[in-house]
Parts: C-alpha cells; structure tokens; sequence
C-alpha cells in the first residue's frame, strides 16, 4: 500500500494506541477515517516518551495501566486495514519497544498487519541502517522527522531516506498544542522541497481549523495529535469517535483537484 | 536478544561508539545542537586557553588534586589488602561532579549560551551546575524528581541559596530518569538558546565521551599518586556505578594496565526482583534509553522498569554506554552491594576513619568490605569515595535511628 493524500489539505491523526481501550481507539479510528483522515498514526505508548508534552505523557501513561502491548497496537493496524482498505496507517514509536520485540519480527508483523509506514520518534537517519534495511525488505515506508534546526544536509539525507511523506516539525520542543504557527514551519517545508517530491506534512502544534488552512498554504498535510488525544481525554469512550469525528468534519477538508 | 539484531556492528569506528554502545538515538529537533556541542567539544579540547582556565578552576577553585589516603584503620581491622581511598569527597560542593559541571560551563561560554539546564538525582550535580553558573554568571534551571527532592532536600536548599531555579519533575517514578526525561524536553523546546549540561556518562553523543574526559583526572592522579606512594599499580580499582561518570573517571587510564582489576558497584537495593535494585547487569537487557544504546532495566515489552536504591545516585534504568562495552569485553567486572549492606559499611568508614562517604559512594566501600580481607597483604585496593555523606543525613538519622 502507498500512502495517499486525498484533500487539499490531508489529514494525518495521531491516536495513542490502548488510550481508553484497544477497541475505543479501533472505533475512533475508524470514525476519523470516515470523517476524512488520510491517514491514521497508531502511537506506541512508552514510559519514557521524552518528545511528547504532557497531553501524551498522559494518555501513554493510561494506556500502559491498561496493559497495551506492541503486539496489540499491531492486531489494532490490522483490524483498522481489514474495515478500511484505503486509509494510510502508521506505527509511531519509540524505538525500545521495537528494539525489545525484534526488529525483524516487527516489520514483518507490521507488513503482513497492512501497515503502510513506521515513524520512530528516537531514530536519526545515521542510526537507521538496519532498520532501512529491514524496513525495505518488507516494503514498508519509514518516515523520517525533519526539524526547523536540521541542516540543509541533513534534510538532505532525510528525504533520501524517507517514504510515504516526510514529517515537518513545526517548531523547536515537544508535542503539544499551541496559540499560532510560527514561520518556522513554512521556511522549514520550503527547504524540504528542494530535496523530495514526496508530500511533507507538518505536525506538534496543529489545534485549529486555521491552522490547518495555514499548513495548507505551503505543505501537503497537517498532523493534528494532542488536540484529538484531549478530546479523547475529556471524552467517555462511548463518546470519543463522534467527537473526534465532528472536530475533523469542523477542519472543512477540501478534496483534492489532482492526486500530487 | 536484542543485542543480536542492532546495530550492523561495523558502526564500532565511529565516534560515539563504545563496542556496540552508544550512538545518537535523539529526536531529530536536537541533532543540530549535538553536532554543535560535538565540534566545540572537540575544538576546546586543542584550545590551550580552555584548558589552562579549566586547569586553574580545577586547581584553585575545586581543590585538585584531591588526596590519596591510606585508611590505615580500616585496612588493619579487616586484615586484607591495603585501602587508600581517592577523596573526591573533599572537592568543593562534595563531589566528583565539579570536575565535569566546570568543564561544560566553560564550554558553554564559550558557545555564547546564556541559559544552563541540568537533570540531577541525589542532587550533586544539580548543586555542582548552580555553583559553576554562579560562578560564571550564568542562568541556571534544574530538573530533579519529587522523590529525590524530598530525600535530598539539603541540596535542593543549597542549590536555591545558589541562585538556580529547581524544578520538580512529577511524572513516571519521580525520579533521576525522569528528570533527564523533563531536561531534554526543555533542551528540544529551547535549543538555540540553551546549553544542557548533562552530569553523566550517559546521553547521546559527544556526552558520554565528554562527561568521561572531564572526570579522567580521577584516574590520572590515582596512578601518580600510588605509584609514588607504593612504587606499583593497585590489585583493583573499586567505584559505584550510578550512571556511572565517577567510575569511568576512576577507570579509564587503567584501562590500558590489564593487571588492574576494575570494579563497578551497582545498587542491589532491597532485592532481586525488577523493580527492587538498579543493577542493569543483573536484571537489565541492551536497549535504548535517553539517547543512548545500553544496557537498561525494563520488561518483557521494552517499557523502562522503575528502580530502587537507598542512594538517589544510583537509582536509574541505564548504565554509561561505555560501562556496557567494558563488561561484556570483560575489561570491568560490575557487582552489587545492597541498601543494608551499603549503609553498614558508610557506618564502618565513619568509624574507622572519621570519614562520611556519600550513600553512593558508600555502595563502592561495601565492596572494599567485603573482597579485602580475602586479598594477601601487598595487594592494593583503591576505592573511589565519589562524594561525602553530608546531604545524606536526613535519610541516615532515618534509618539509623541515630
């Protein structure tokens, strides 16, 4: 499978896999998808996840007292496939969990799963020789994180590397919401581009509609992870996937003219 | 195991890497600032200005070179090799951590950063980073779990009275791990501004090679000094192992010297069982932690395991990349010494010899306890007293009913 944009602006949605339950976050999946996410990032919830605000911490932290495993979060990828074959998944870890399971053992999991991409939030593209190969062997897509402090060089190597799309952080820190973009970001997908044709998407700090529209003036998509992992939060689970779904509808995603 | 399948292996002559150990496994927000602090790092370290202001601050402003004292008492009561014991204790602020604290913030001036963070356990580095920045007129923050907070409280107020801003970390087990955790969240978020000034020999890339040359000192001046005092080499080299930068100090210019022995202590804590100690070489598997490609304390499923010992120092998942790489090369053997154990032995040194080690250090005099008296009379046993025991005396009235 290829990951695929279909509106102007696409969406990608971040859900921490097992926060409240596995099968509330199927549901919510399922329920953003229908609403109009492109594709759907299954986080790995970790112990220690130093990248993410305390929005995720959170939802790690319950999702952990749960008892979610990387196995599961794998079975979630695979039933979301089964009832939605046209949607873009993706496994966003940490990379112990990956390392702990067996990177071998992973990817083919995560291929015969349906999955299309694997972000892992601690992996540089200099650590990545074993994980490219094992990630090219099974044909899935790595996506690499490019940051408003990589150098052009880097971002170089980045896009060489990366899959699917490339993830555009938008500004210096760590997941969470925030009031306005900052011009780091559309100085940052600009570098990008001179590198790669595959679609950037930017992500960590995407909370409104006009953000979404603003991202949509210079990248391919939006990343929006904390203000749907909130809703969540505040939501019961019975509720979740008809508040997730209406926040996404209230984004007015636009269909695409032309497949880029 | 995870160690069969990471990484490719011919990464072993790259910088960074110690065996297989080590590298850079950081989001990529703080690649560029890793890349920077690699070049200043390298850059001070042929700059003679540097290192001749660094000199004159260890010198003059530390107090180096630190003694190497024979412990006569101890030595005759236990009737085994001879104990000297290098008194890191006696630097300025009470640790080894000053050695490393000066030489970053040197570094830090140097690269123009205003504004220092650090991550601190039983609170040493966190009082040597608020006194360096004091010194140098620097701003300071430091991250330190609530639970440390509460048991090391002393330096939590010297820290204060120093000018530092101490933040205390609340999430995961409140604790040195997840301060490091909060320091590099600060450090993504305020990147171009802000210089972190980690206090191990832990992290991604330059740290874990630059925290260990900043403490070499230790083990330079132990070989002058027993050579001087006994015309050899000591039977073994004995240090704590928390993170592990005071026993990497202690190690490396013995590295070469395959007749030493090393010896690393970890915390055995209150029992065997995951959760109960920080011994990574027990209980641990190779994995990756803060940065960094090592061994760590964590379950069936790569979460990170919590861990206990009656030193804050010592009570982290992770161990120095380069600890790694000397156990399974078999240059440094590591064992464990529990709470009861450790605080026996604090207990024994005070009494003995009028000296107060710090609970960590403590960890590494247990070890001299035990393995002394089996040694014949010319051996040499040298034990590095990381720190002294003062910040410890609100956990030591507790437990010692004194």
């Amino acid at each position: 499978m290829a990951i695929k944009f279909k509106h102007k602006t696409g969406l990608v949605v971040y859900l921490t896999a097992g926060d409240p339950s596995l099968t509330a976050t199927r549901d919510i999946a399922l329920a953003a998808i229908d609403a109009g996410a492109d594709v759907i990032e299954l986080g790995v919830p970790f112990s220690d996840p130093l990248a993410d605000g305390p929005i995720i911490q959170r939802a790690s932290e319950r999702a952990l007292a749960r008892g979610t495993r990387l196995k599961d979060v794998i079975q979630l990828a695979r039933e979301i496939r089964e009832e939605r074959p046209e949607a873009g998944l993706v496994i966003f870890s940490y990379f112990n969990p990956i390392l702990r399971y067996g990177l071998s053992h992973f990817v083919d999991e995560a291929a015969s799963a349906g999955v299309d991409g694997v972000l892992i939030t601690d992996m540089i593209v200099e650590e990545a020789q074993t994980y490219l190969t094992e990630m090219k062997r099974v044909g899935l897509q790595p996506i690499f994180l490019a940051a408003p402090t990589s150098s052009d060089e880097r971002l170089e190597a980045i896009a060489e590397h990366s899959a699917g799309f490339v993830y555009a952080i938008s500004r210096t820190g760590i997941t969470g919401k925030q009031q306005s973009l900052t011009e780091d970001a559309a100085a940052l997908v600009a570098r990008i581009r001179r590198w790669t044709r595959l679609p950037v998407a930017v992500g960590f700090g995407i909370s409104t509609a006009e953000h979404v529209a603003q991202v949509g003036e210079f990248a391919d998509a939006a990343v929006i992870g904390s203000t749907i992992v909130e809703l969540i939060e505040r939501s019961t689970p019975e509720d979740s996937p008809g508040a997730v779904a209406r926040f996404i509808k209230g984004l007015q995603l636009q269909p695409a003219a032309l497949a880029r | 195991m995870a160690s069969s399948i990471l990484p490719s292996a011919p990464s072993e002559s790259r910088p960074g890497r110690f065996g297989i150990y080590g590298g850079r496994y950081v989001p990529e927000t703080l690649m560029a600032a890793l890349s920077e602090l690699e070049h200043e790092y390298d850059a001070a370290k042929a700059d003679v200005t540097f290192q001749s202001e660094l000199a004159a601050l260890l010198k003059d402003y530390a107090g180096r070179p630190t003694p190497l004292y024979y412990a006569r008492r101890l030595s005759e009561e236990l009737g085994g090799a001879k104990i000297y014991l290098k008194r890191e204790d006696l630097l300025h602020t009470g640790a080894h951590k000053i050695n490393n604290a000066l030489g970053q913030a040197l570094l830090a001036k140097r690269m123009g950063k205003k504004r220092v963070i650090a991550e601190t356990g039983a609170g040493q580095h966190g009082v040597a980073t608020a006194t360096v920045c004091a010194l140098l007129g620097l701003e300071c923050v430091v991250y330190m779990g609530e639970v440390d907070m509460a048991r090391q409280e002393l330096n939590v107020l010297r820290m204060r009275l120093l000018g530092a801003e101490v933040r205390s970390v609340t999430s995961g087990s409140r604790t040195l791990k997840d301060a490091i955790s909060e320091a590099m969240r600060d450090w993504v978020t305020n990147v171009r501004t802000t210089y972190y000034l980690l206090g191990s020999a832990l992290g991604a890339h330059p740290y874990p090679t630059m925290v260990r040359d900043f403490h070499r000192c230790i083990s330079r001046e132990m070989k002058e000094q027993i050579l001087e005092k006994e015309g050899r080499l000591p039977t073994a080299v004995v240090a704590c192992v928390g993170g592990g930068s005071n026993a990497i100090g202690a190690f490396y210019e013995f590295i070469p010297d395959r007749t030493v022995r090393l010896i690393g202590v970890e915390a055995g804590g209150r029992g065997t069982a995951l959760g109960e100690h920080a011994s990574r070489f027990r209980g641990g598997a190779p994995g990756v932690l803060q940065g960094t490609f090592s061994y760590v304390l964590q379950d069936e499923d790569g979460q990170i395991a919590s861990t206990h010992s009656v030193s804050a120092g010592l009570d982290y998942a992770s161990i120095g990349p380069e600890h790694a790489a000397l156990h399974d090369s078999g240059r440094a053997e590591y064992v464990s010494q529990d709470d009861t154990a450790t605080l026996n032995a604090l207990v024994k040194l005070a009494r003995t010899e009028g000296i107060l080690p710090a609970l960590e250090s403590a960890h590494a005099v247990a070890e001299a306890l035990r393995i002394a008296p089996g040694m014949a009379a010319h051996d040499i046993l040298v034990v590095n007293l990381s720190g002294r025991g003062d910040k410890d005396m609100g956990i030591l009235a507790r437990e010692l009913k004194l």
